[in-house]
């Protein structure tokens, strides 16, 4: 015995907890002579100690007067514990015939745990917890019969239909409560058997239980065991019924039934609106899963009435933000989740409540970080003073992640406010602190990307802030800032020496592809100061670096200069900035059919963590669409027009720029679109209208001619095109440097798409047409097609074929270039529309 | 739905493991604890996923919702489509139950009385559904008495005169009083008692220049009963009591919230006329009011500092800082003082018993005042020691984080004028009324 002794005591002097029960508690010791039955081998030393040390302690008398109890307990905290105690089977079987209902929960907890195992002694089980169905007391009948579908086997289906049928019927609630949710248990456990219509009709009846708990398990069973169906039959009297009694229902209850109301319909308008009312107390309600529930339910009954939705989504503005403040931390962080989702649509949501998105300085950095991502999105000219003075704050936060999401938000508030927000940004370089810094210069690699007239300003601040960046991130930025940048950057070359000298102790591959491109980019603006090390870094490239990925692209840019200047300018000088996304700023509020399905799932809250992965990363040319459709379209648009022999490169803007230029060379005419000089959109608007207020004064026809401008209509056949998201439409359209500037949102009757672009023609060998284009695109659906609209039909079907109006107006007059350009945009909307069938 | 529940200690030893629909084996719970272990930095988020190796076969991804609390990871898998305010709300609910039934919620606390756990756990949930959270239902359920965790000492034997007379009729009660199971209250004979608790949590943001840029409060009232028949109870508050920001009440100071809203079984038909909130309080805590108040305090923020930052010849960083606090005379208080700066520190504080320290990794100067007398100002000087002390540095000081606890103080004004329970109790019964104040975050800007 001695040498057990220490063993068992390094085992649990972890836990010295089951000395506490005698210690503490004026209870007698179960007298061991009275465990018999007890060959337990795991549990035997233990009670060794017990007898020999800790029964002297005890004075008093147990109540539990069994002699299980304390084996029991200590062999089910090393079950928990995730110990294999299942060598205790037998023995439990035979512990669970007992009176102690103490007793016998804890054997249960056992039992199921572990009754897969051992199918055969299970069998045992089964006749005790039979005899306990017939219990006079409720509580042991419900527990029985809850242990008895908990044992998960499918042996013993049959001898467990019957009290559980008699269950369904018993007097005590909790007992219809257990039964009920058992047969969904048997259900689940032999899938492939027929469903018994006799137990659907009356779990069907209990819907009627006076026992709102039954209630609500009767639709949970009958969810589950109707699956296949599509679950429980949810018509009028059931939805009233359920309606009706919501009140008598308990927080979970109330959700599962607002849950499973939503794919209720209602019959008439009446009737929705007399189900709104009723659930209008519940919308405001304190307790977060019943808004959230109900809100659901709204968004769902209501999804054909956006006025009535918006209202919904305003009234629980209050509950939402209570949320935001609630004790826990983590309903916090769901509660900003969603309300980032309501903020797609109604982005004034939440404006005047902006201090309420203030950080806490003990808040953990995930909370922070969604504050951020609100605040950002709340900004407006009374606000953004304060609201970047907060912001300024969160740069310094001990936590790193916490200071460049803060940074980055600083970032994204400078598209609509640069001046303010690049001081800020250039005040941090000051630090001189290493994350600062890099996510600094990656946010002024982003600003500059949208709004290209801060580079003055980044071109300044760049100065010397490669001494304090360490991270591949953001030398990768500041790489491409310099190469892009460069001929305004006094000391681009020198900073570019630093890093060609260093290349060979280099890591990051990122940096490495960066250093490339940017060198080429600077050789080509500054060619006598960065000719020599331009050599060098592709000598060292070619010769002595082991990846492929830059071999090849060192190799790449070496035959490029073969190929002379001019080509090689072609293909490196992609595009500085992306006016399209700064023109797009103030995102279109999203219609709110578009996230509806997932509130009140777990979607939006992993969406954070998706974002913030692909924060990371480089030039941002590669980033600025949804990759897909950008891709996607790629391919399909050179695989038809594939010519020209495509130089392995993996940057998009080249592909990107060499497709639009095969596209329009293909064309009989040479011609080739561009986006500068951009548009703005009130530019765009007078044009518009300046040019319609001509066209008005003419007799409308198919054709207008005037002297300095054409107006043309279209008809293009391609149904699926109203459907398309407008960022894979303005994706599409960015490929061959169209320019969207306003979308109605997709599924809304008339749809429009406003665009614009600018033809170059050669039309003799010095001589260049350069035309402005302004387009729109017009759905109008079916019933509009037959009256006064004489377009002429492109697929030339009659009235019924769904098409796409296509109105063009050219300044100056050019056909050849607009009839050009009218064919680049109907196989763009063709290409579309095909990925979308 | 819920799959499976388990509770991980911070270390990740497991306490509690049980799984309702038998859809994933046991072997999540360390699947879980290398996800949230590997993420460095703050708490990862509330939600993972993982595609379930075992069974990729299985259509479903497994997802978990976790909560921290008492330093324990309460876990619950589920799939994707089910509601994340439900299940959270399911997770805190659960740790308060626990909380009322052991007394205390604690690593410790929950090893030893996992039978209660487990016991609670399959009264509560029935195959991944919530049956019932309400502590009236429980309490008929519940066998096993909970385990105290409360170590045997002296101390409680204070009150105990000889042969058992209670030697002072006390007029407080320690704030551990309500840390108690609720059980022990039947069989024991616990005294029959009832805790009212008003907790508002401040968060202030002072700008640089002193001007209060944003105080909200958020309080709450919170009842914790012991009482095993408690038929109705009345709780009055302020007459001038408030809500919104054009109904104004009585002759003197309003005592004004923004928004409120009661627990389902509080009923208002007296709160128009007299401010009264009638409810049956069930066993254990629940929380019986929520308020909450922005921008516009009825008094002064209780601290307000005054610093001075400047370089001194030896290159050295001159904090020097003034804090006062705004509240009445004869409060004292525990305040931390944080304030986010670097390096090295030699200090002068202007009493030995306060301190200050330097805490590198969270690079900050904590200033610890155990006792701070309403209506004082103190000061402190701290100097930095800063290699490469630029003028850009200083923009890295700050700002300044209090903490702190204001006993017997709202921020709000709102007051319980009386509680009276009906019928009236038969054994002598006990009614306490706490007003905490907790800053949840008062920032202060330099």
């Amino acid at each position: 015995m001695p040498f057990f002794l220490p063993n068992f005591l390094l085992y649990f002097s972890s836990s010295p907890a089951f000395l506490f029960p005698i210690s503490l508690y004026p209870q007698p010791f179960p007298s061991l002579p009275h465990c018999p039955s007890l060959p337990l081998s795991l549990l035997f030393p233990i009670f060794s100690f017990f007898l020999l040390f800790v029964c002297p302690l005890y004075t008093h008398t147990h109540t539990h007067t069994h002699s299980f109890f304390l084996p029991l307990f200590l062999c089910l905290r090393a079950m928990s514990q995730g110990v294999d105690v299942s060598g205790l089977f037998s023995e439990m079987v035979k512990a669970c015939a007992t009176v102690d209902i103490v007793q016998k929960k804890l054997v249960y907890v056992f039992l199921c745990s572990y009754a897969s195992l051992n199918p055969e002694l299970s069998l045992l089980v089964i006749n005790t917890l039979r005899k306990d169905c017939q219990d006079p007391n409720p509580m042991v009948r419900s527990l029985a019969l809850r242990n008895m579908t908990n044992l998960r086997l499918p042996s013993l289906v049959e001898y467990v239909e019957q009290p559980l049928t008699a269950g369904l019927r018993d007097r005590a609630a909790c007992v219809r409560r257990v039964a009920v949710l058992g047969f969904a248990k048997l259900h689940n456990l032999q899938t492939n058997s027929e469903i018994d219509a006799a137990v659907v009709n009356e779990l069907y009846s209990l819907l009627r239980d006076p026992d709102p708990v039954v209630m609500v398990n009767c639709l949970r069973a009958l969810e589950e065991i109707l699956k296949e169906e599509g679950g429980v039959a949810i018509n009028k009297p059931i939805t009233h019924h359920l309606l009706n009694r919501l009140k008598e229902c308990d927080v979970w209850g109330q959700c599962e039934v607002l849950r499973i109301l939503q794919r209720y319909r209602p019959q008439s308008e009446d009737e929705l609106f007399d189900i709104l009312s009723l659930l209008d107390a519940s919308l405001v309600s304190p307790h977060p899963p019943v808004m959230a529930a109900t809100l659901s339910l709204f968004l769902s009954l209501c999804s054909g009435l956006p006025a009535v939705s918006l209202a919904a989504l305003e009234r629980v503005r209050g509950p939402l933000l209570a949320a935001c403040g609630s004790m826990s931390r983590e309903m916090r962080f769901t509660a900003l989740c969603h309300i980032q989702l309501l903020l797609r649509s109604v982005p004034g949501l939440m404006g005047v409540h902006y201090k309420r998105f203030f950080c806490g300085y003990a808040e953990p950095a995930y909370i922070k970080q969604r504050k951020m991502q609100v605040l950002v999105e709340l900004v407006n000219d009374e606000n953004v003073a304060m609201l970047l003075d907060e912001l300024r704050g969160y740069c310094t936060d001990v936590n790193t992640d916490t200071a460049q999401s803060a940074i980055s938000a600083i970032g994204h508030i400078g598209r609509s406010y640069s001046d303010r927000c690049l001081e800020i940004l250039t005040g941090l370089l000051g630090l001189k602190q290493e994350h600062i810094t890099s996510a600094v210069v990656q946010t002024m690699r982003d600003l500059v990307w949208v709004c290209p007239q801060c580079s003055d300003t980044v071109c300044l601040a760049l100065e010397g802030c490669e001494e304090s960046l360490q991270d591949s991130q953001g030398r990768q930025a500041l790489l491409w800032l310099l190469g892009v940048y460069g001929e305004r950057v006094s000391c681009a070359p020198y900073t570019l020496e630093v890093f060609i000298d260093g290349v060979r102790s280099e890591t990051s591959l990122g940096v490495k592809m960066e250093l490339l491109t940017a060198t080429m980019r600077l050789f080509l603006c500054r060619p006598a100061e960065t000719q020599d090390m331009l050599g060098r870094l592709l000598h060292y490239c070619i010769e002595e670096e082991t990846d492929m990925c830059v071999r090849d692209q060192a190799l790449l840019y070496y035959r490029l200069l073969h190929c002379g200047i001019e080509e090689t300018r072609k293909v490196l000088h992609g595009r500085r900035s992306d006016p399209s996304l700064g023109v797009l700023i103030g995102r279109p509020a999203e219609p709110i059919s578009q996230w509806a399905c997932s509130f009140n799932t777990l979607e939006p809250l992993r969406q954070g963590t998706i974002e913030t992965e692909s924060a990371s990363r480089g030039s941002p040319e590669h980033v600025t669409f949804d990759p897909k459709p950008n891709t996607d379209l790629s391919d399909t648009l050179n695989y038809s027009h594939i010519e020209k022999v495509h130089s392995g490169s993996d940057s998009t803007t080249q592909r990107t720029d060499s497709s639009a230029d095969i596209l329009a060379s293909n064309i009989t005419v040479p011609l080739s679109l561009s986006l500068s000089p951009a548009l703005s959109p009130e530019e765009f608007e007078h044009l518009w209208l300046q040019q319609q207020a001509l066209h008005a004064e003419q007799d409308p026809e198919k054709m207008k001619e005037e002297e300095d401008y054409t107006y043309m209509e279209e008809r293009i056949h391609c149904p699926a095109i109203p459907h398309c998201s407008p960022q894979n439409l303005q994706a599409a359209m960015q490929l061959v440097n169209i320019q969207t500037l306003a979308f109605t949102p997709p599924h809304t009757l008339p749809w429009r798409v406003y665009l614009y672009t600018h033809t170059q023609r050669t039309s003799s060998a010095d001589m260049t047409h350069s035309t402005l284009i302004l387009g729109e695109l017009l759905y109008t659906g079916e019933e509009a097609t037959g009256d006064g609209l004489s377009g002429r039909e492109l697929s030339g079907k009659d009235g019924e074929e769904e098409g796409v109006k296509v109105t063009l107006k050219q300044q100056p007059r050019d056909d050849k270039a607009l009839k050009g350009f009218l064919s680049i945009l109907t196989t763009v909307l063709h290409t579309l529309s095909s990925d979308r069938a | 739905m819920i799959s499976q529940v388990f509770i991980l200690s911070s270390k990740g030893d497991h306490l509690i493991y049980k799984d309702f629909r038998g859809e994933a084996g046991s072997d999540v719970v360390s699947i879980f604890y290398e996800k949230v272990t590997a993420l460095t930095g703050d708490q990862p988020p509330v939600v993972m996923v993982t595609p379930h190796k075992r069974e990729q076969h299985s259509h479903k991804d497994l997802h978990f919702v976790h909560v921290r609390q008492g330093g324990l990871y309460w876990v619950a898998t589920t799939t994707a489509n089910s509601s994340p305010f439900t299940v959270i709300e399911f997770l805190n609910r659960l740790t308060a139950l626990i909380k009322d039934y052991c007394g205390s919620l604690s690593e410790k606390s929950v090893q030893m009385n996992f039978a209660l756990i487990y016991e609670l756990l399959d009264e509560v949930v029935d195959y991944g559904y919530v049956q019932t959270t309400s502590s009236d239902v429980l309490k008929n359920f519940i066998q096993t008495e909970a385990v105290s965790s409360r170590p045997f000492s002296l101390f409680d034997l204070s009150n105990i005169g000889l042969f058992g007379a209670e030697t002072q009729q006390s007029k407080v009660a320690p704030s551990s009083a309500a840390t108690r199971p609720i059980q022990s209250s039947r069989e024991q004979g616990g005294k029959s008692e009832i805790f009212v608790d008003v907790i508002e949590r401040m968060s202030v943001v002072i700008g640089s220049n002193g001007v209060l840029m944003k105080a909200d409060v958020e309080g709450e009232i919170r009842v914790k009963c012991y009482m095993p028949s408690c038929s109705e109870m009345r709780i009055g508050l302020n007459e001038e009591f408030s809500i919104g920001k054009s109904q104004l009440r009585g002759y003197g100071a309003a005592v004004r919230v923004d928004e409120c809203s009661f627990h389902q079984a509080v009923r208002l038909d007296e709160f128009d006329s007299h401010r009264i909130l009638r409810l049956s309080p069930s066993q254990g805590e629940q929380t019986v009011m929520q308020y909450q108040l922005s921008d516009d305090l009825p008094s002064a923020p209780p601290f307000r500092l005054f610093p001075t930052i400047e370089r001194d010849s030896g290159g050295r960083l001159l904090m020097y800082m003034k804090l006062r606090c705004d509240l009445p005379p004869k409060r004292s208080l525990n305040v931390d003082c944080c304030c986010y700066c670097g390096f090295s520190l030699s200090q002068e504080l202007s009493s030995p018993d306060q301190s200050a320290e330097l805490r590198p990794q969270s690079r900050a100067v904590v200033w610890q005042i155990p006792r701070f007398p309403g209506g004082t100002q103190l000061s402190a000087l701290f100097k930095l020691e800063v290699p490469g002390l630029s003028s850009a540095s200083m923009l890295e000081v700050g700002p300044v984080g209090l903490s702190f606890e204001l006993p017997k103080i709202t921020a709000t004004g709102l007051q319980i004028r009386f509680l009276r329970l009906t019928p009236v109790q038969p054994s002598p019964s006990q009614r306490w009324v706490r007003y905490v104040t907790h800053s949840d975050s008062y920032t202060i800007r330099i």
